[in-house]
């Protein structure tokens, strides 16, 4: 639901990782994103395209995002299941004492340039 | 033409925002300067509420109000002509949240010297302001009897940042099938921590105690 301000985080941290490796331009930035982040790739991906051809550094610079799968962890049964498909309710004995072991992640991985 | 690198970055988009938003806290800490940010869905009460809380402690705070719109200036007007503190508005540029930075820039605005109690309206949203730290001393907001009790299910991590609750607009309790045991559980499952407090704020019951809250809540701040 914010992935303008999002672009415009990660463009100030991409950017002055840029500068600090002396790169002239960079090709390609490479993001972790939780599938239950709540942050949407296909906008993710059009607030990018139109906010990078405002820089210098970064006007060729093609997103590239990783989903991670969101994992969630039963306390009462000690197993895990897939957090999309089961919510919050565990499938394997109906307990709602979960909490989500992944899924959720929103990280810059890594970048490439010259 | 250069070799291409790749650089091993790994840290979370949200991290350079964490860091300034502790770095500012700490600075309002050691000026004796408390800022409350409130955050709730659009037209759960955020300014009704401060309208009520605010004249209830200008004359022992000088306080001063940020209102984050994404267009309309209509909040801090009418902040400023039903209670007569310095308010301001925030352009947020379209944007559904706040972060430290732009929080910082707003309290050089605001702060002449004088505020000692800051607060900030945020953009109505449940999601985004929860993910974005402003650097606030405490983190309030605000669910309405008409927004369901189930909503602390459907938006934990704004639940789980907060550290009061307001549950406003009980004066419409008897029209909804609002339960509020249910929602006070809801929110316990999330976050212990939190106080819950139910109030009307357009007739200004259960405000004192949410002032109460906050006269202790600056006092601790200022040590
Ligand atoms: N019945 C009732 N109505 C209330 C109460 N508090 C606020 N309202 C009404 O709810 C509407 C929205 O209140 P605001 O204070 O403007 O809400 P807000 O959260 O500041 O709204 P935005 O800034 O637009 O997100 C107004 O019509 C208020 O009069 C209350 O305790 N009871
Ligand atoms: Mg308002
Ligand atoms: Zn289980």
């Amino acid at each position: 639901m914010h992935e303008l301000g999002v672009v415009f985080h990660i463009i100030d941290d991409v950017t002055a990782v840029g500068r600090e490796n002396n790169l002239t331009g960079i090709s390609s930035v490479t993001l972790q994103l939780g599938k239950v982040s709540t942050v949407i790739p296909e906008y993710l991906t059009d607030c990018w395209n139109w906010a990078v051809k405002k820089t210098d550094l970064l006007k060729e610079a093609e997103l590239i995002i990783e989903p991670i799968e969101a994992i969630s962890f039963c306390e009462d049964c000690k197993t895990s299941f897939d957090t999309i498909e089961n919510g919050k309710t565990c499938p394997n004995c109906g307990s709602t004492h979960t909490f989500l072991q992944q899924g959720n992640e929103f990280m810059i991985k890594e970048i490439s340039g010259s | 033409m250069d070799a291409v690198k790749v650089i091993e970055i790994k840290k979370s988009v949200y991290e350079s925002n964490d860091r300034e938003a502790d770095r500012l806290r700490e600075e309002l800490r050691s000026k004796g300067i408390f800022l409350l940010n409130l955050m709730s869905s659009p037209g759960s009460g955020k300014t009704t509420t401060l309208k009520a809380t605010i004249n209830r402690m200008k004359y022992t705070h000088n306080i001063g109000v940020m209102e984050a719109d994404i267009d309309s200036d209509v909040d801090a007007i009418a902040i400023a002509k039903e209670t007569g503190v310095k308010s301001i508005q925030l352009h947020t540029g379209g944007m559904c949240h706040l972060d430290a930075g732009m929080t910082r820039q707003g309290l050089d605005e605001l702060i002449d010297g004088k505020v000692d109690f800051a607060i900030l309206e945020n953009v109505g949203n449940l999601v985004c302001p929860a993910e974005f730290d402003t650097g606030a001393t405490k983190n309030a907001m605000i669910l309405s009897v008409p927004e369901g009790d189930d909503k602390p299910l459907k938006y934990p991590l704004m639940f789980s940042i907060c550290d009061v609750v307001l549950i406003n607009k009980i004066d419409v309790m008897p029209y909804f099938d609002f339960d509020l045991e249910k929602c006070k559980e809801n929110i316990k499952l999330r976050n212990p921590q939190a106080k819950v407090i139910p109030i009307c704020a357009k007739t200004g019951e259960g405000v004192d105690e949410f002032v109460k809250w906050l006269e202790e809540e600056i006092r601790i701040n200022k040590g």
